[in-house]
């Protein structure tokens, strides 16, 4: 059987089944890693031996009957955000480049705890921060499908780790579209969930208001039956056991007894997560909005006409799709990295050289060590978030710029719940363009920003959204259609792309 | 540029933001921060009279625990990440300048 042909699902059933395994399945990941990591540079650590342990541990419970979920002994790769005990966990910074953290990211531990198998941690931007995967101290990742041009960012090691058959599935994070965008840019699923269904506990944290943890997979069905898992669905805090003390394969020095979902205090304990269920191929009248003022001036005319090709097919199928003015878009860019910004500037305080991470070695006074620490530990991206963030928290300058910015998300926010009132997903692109070549997007860095257009409005308002291939344009770049449900609402966007991901299939799109 | 910034705001920024900055970064991030200030203030073109801040995307309320005790003893885990250490703490440079 040729493994690296299955989806993540496919590949769990046939472990089930007896037909593979789960070592079987590392080792054709690690081989292929070993054709293509020289030219793609989808991650920044990869333990083979160690993920072959893991993966024979995986299939002797399988084995055992201990582990009988979709994902049980499925090869899967993590963002370099997101804490796995024992493993650096250098978010792609210098800042990082020693760490190894003494717990693993709930959200991972949920993976980990349903048979997932790690095999490493992914290339990013710098703490998130970027949409091409170049800010990295580590050297950019490469389009798999053209590696002249950037994957995409932050989460750009995941998307083209995944698009490279470099693993099954992946996990992103997602502050302004870092999951979608990339997914786009690479032609696999990326999914964002509603704000608070993903535990964020262990994720560092860049924008907290607006980060998230997805899949990233082949299939929308791969994605559906990760953040599944991902989200949990422990027992509320004070109404049952304690979730984490009976679980097998803890990570090592993570604390027994304690309920995990109290760590993130934005964690939603959402019963609602059978998020496979959604996967129906039927979208007869439901009701889909696009937006005109996504289809204004600097998007490109390959992606205007894929994404459209796929409101026909959608309208073909009995959706019942019109265009409306959502409003407010070009709001959304100085609003967010206004946000993201101040937050940034307030979470990255913690490096200051002192419990872990880099420390300038030369610095004899205390308060000249912190600043040479973060001058020589940050690249300029994070440095050019941290001040501006620093600035607009800065009294005389808060009103004006951090707290304006928040009214004009309540806005944005508002103007969603009215287009929800109307319908049931909106539809757009993940990106105005296709992937850029590398080099073109960091000497302007507010060029660069732009391109975020349509998808960080939705981390202003907490919305649902997933990327699901279209098309590609004319140098066989892969185009991204972006569906966004209102919050809670994943069944609806999930139904929708994984229609539109079998019609397609059928050749009908 | 609408946003100028002077080498003072610079400099304040630069201490809170714990960063030190050599002449060519400064100078870069006068330009960087004064362009992007300047798309910032797209912002007032909006009249957001009324609009309450919206600093989460739903109500969130605190969310409180009994303080516990529940860790096991990561001293060592932990310790192994500090760039130095002095037998169980870690260590830092002077505190006060002589």
């Amino acid at each position: 059987m040729e493994l690296l042909t299955l989806s993540a699902v496919e590949l769990g059933a046939a472990i089930q089944a007896g037909k593979a395994t789960a070592i079987e399945a590392m080792e054709a990941v690690l081989r292929r890693i070993e054709e293509k990591e020289d030219a793609l540079h989808c991650y920044i650590t990869i333990d083979k031996e160690k993920a072959l342990e893991r993966a024979v541990e995986a299939q002797r419970r399988i084995q055992a009957g201990e582990l009988a979920g979709p994902l049980a002994g499925v090869p899967m790769a993590v963002k370099d955000n997101l804490c796995t005990a024992g493993m650096p966990t250098t978010c792609a910074s210098r800042m990082l480049g020693n760490f190894v953290p003494t717990y693993t990211a709930e959200a991972l531990r949920n993976l980990e705890r349903a048979g997932a198998v790690v095999i490493g941690k992914t290339n990013m931007d710098e703490f998130a921060m970027g949409s091409t995967t170049e800010t990295s101290a580590y050297g950019a990742t490469r389009n798999p499908g053209n590696t002249e041009h950037v994957p995409g960012g932050s989460s750009g090691g995941s998307a083209a780790a995944v698009a490279a058959g470099e693993c099954f599935f992946a996990l992103g994070s997602d502050t302004g579209g870092s999951i979608r965008q990339p997914a786009s840019h690479c032609g696999v699923v990326g999914m964002k969930p509603t704000y608070g269904t993903v535990s964020r506990f262990g994720l560092v944290a860049y924008g907290s208001s607006l980060d998230q943890i997805g899949p990233l997979g082949r299939t929308v069905e791969d994605c559906a039956a990760a953040l599944e898992i991902l989200a949990g669905a422990g027992p509320r805090a004070g109404q049952g056991e304690a979730a984490s003390g009976d679980m097998p394969g803890e990570g090592e020095g993570s604390p027994e007894g304690i309920v995990p979902d109290r760590r993130d205090s934005t964690y939603l304990y959402r019963k609602d997560t059978d998020f496979t269920s959604a996967l129906k191929k039927d979208v007869a009248g439901m009701r889909i909005g696009i937006p005109r003022d996504y289809f204004g001036p600097g998007l490109s005319e390959e992606v205007r006409h894929s994404v459209m090709a796929a409101a026909e097919l959608f309208r073909g199928k009995g959706a019942l799709v019109e265009e409306f003015d959502l409003s407010l878009v070009e709001y959304a860019i100085p609003a967010y990295y206004t946000i993201a910004a101040a937050e940034a500037s307030s979470n990255l305080e913690r490096f200051d050289g002192i419990k872990y991470g880099y420390r300038a070695n030369d610095a004899q006074e205390l308060h000249r060590m912190y600043k040479q620490t973060r001058s020589e530990g940050f690249g300029p991206e994070v440095k050019r978030r941290i001040m501006l963030g620093s600035f607009v928290l800065s009294s005389g300058y808060y009103d004006a710029y951090y707290l304006k910015a928040l009214r004009v998300k309540a806005m944005i926010k508002k103007a969603f719940d009215r287009a929800y009132a109307r319908y049931d997903c909106i539809l757009g692109p993940v990106a105005p363009t296709t992937a850029p070549r590398l080099g073109q997007s960091l000497d302007d860095p507010l060029k660069m920003y732009l391109g975020d257009i349509y998808t960080i409005s939705v981390n202003l308002a907490g919305l649902p959204a997933i990327s699901v291939p279209c098309g590609e344009d004319g140098n066989g770049l892969p185009i991204g259609l972006q569906l966004i449900g209102d919050c809670f609402q994943e069944e609806k966007i999930l139904r929708a792309a994984y229609s539109y991901e079998q019609f397609r299939k059928d050749g009908q799109g | 540029m609408a946003n100028i910034i002077s080498d003072e705001t610079i400099e304040y920024v630069g201490i809170l933001a714990k960063l030190s900055l050599s002449e060519e970064e400064r100078e870069q991030a006068k330009k960087d921060m004064g362009r992007m200030l300047d798309y910032i203030d797209k912002l007032n073109e909006l009249d957001t009279t009324g609009a309450e801040p919206m600093s989460h995307a739903f109500a969130v309320e605190n969310v409180f625990r009994e303080d516990e005790v529940t860790g096991g003893d990561g001293r060592e885990e932990m310790l192994r990440n500090a760039p130095a250490r002095k037998g169980d703490m870690f260590a830092v440079p002077n505190v006060m300048s002589h």
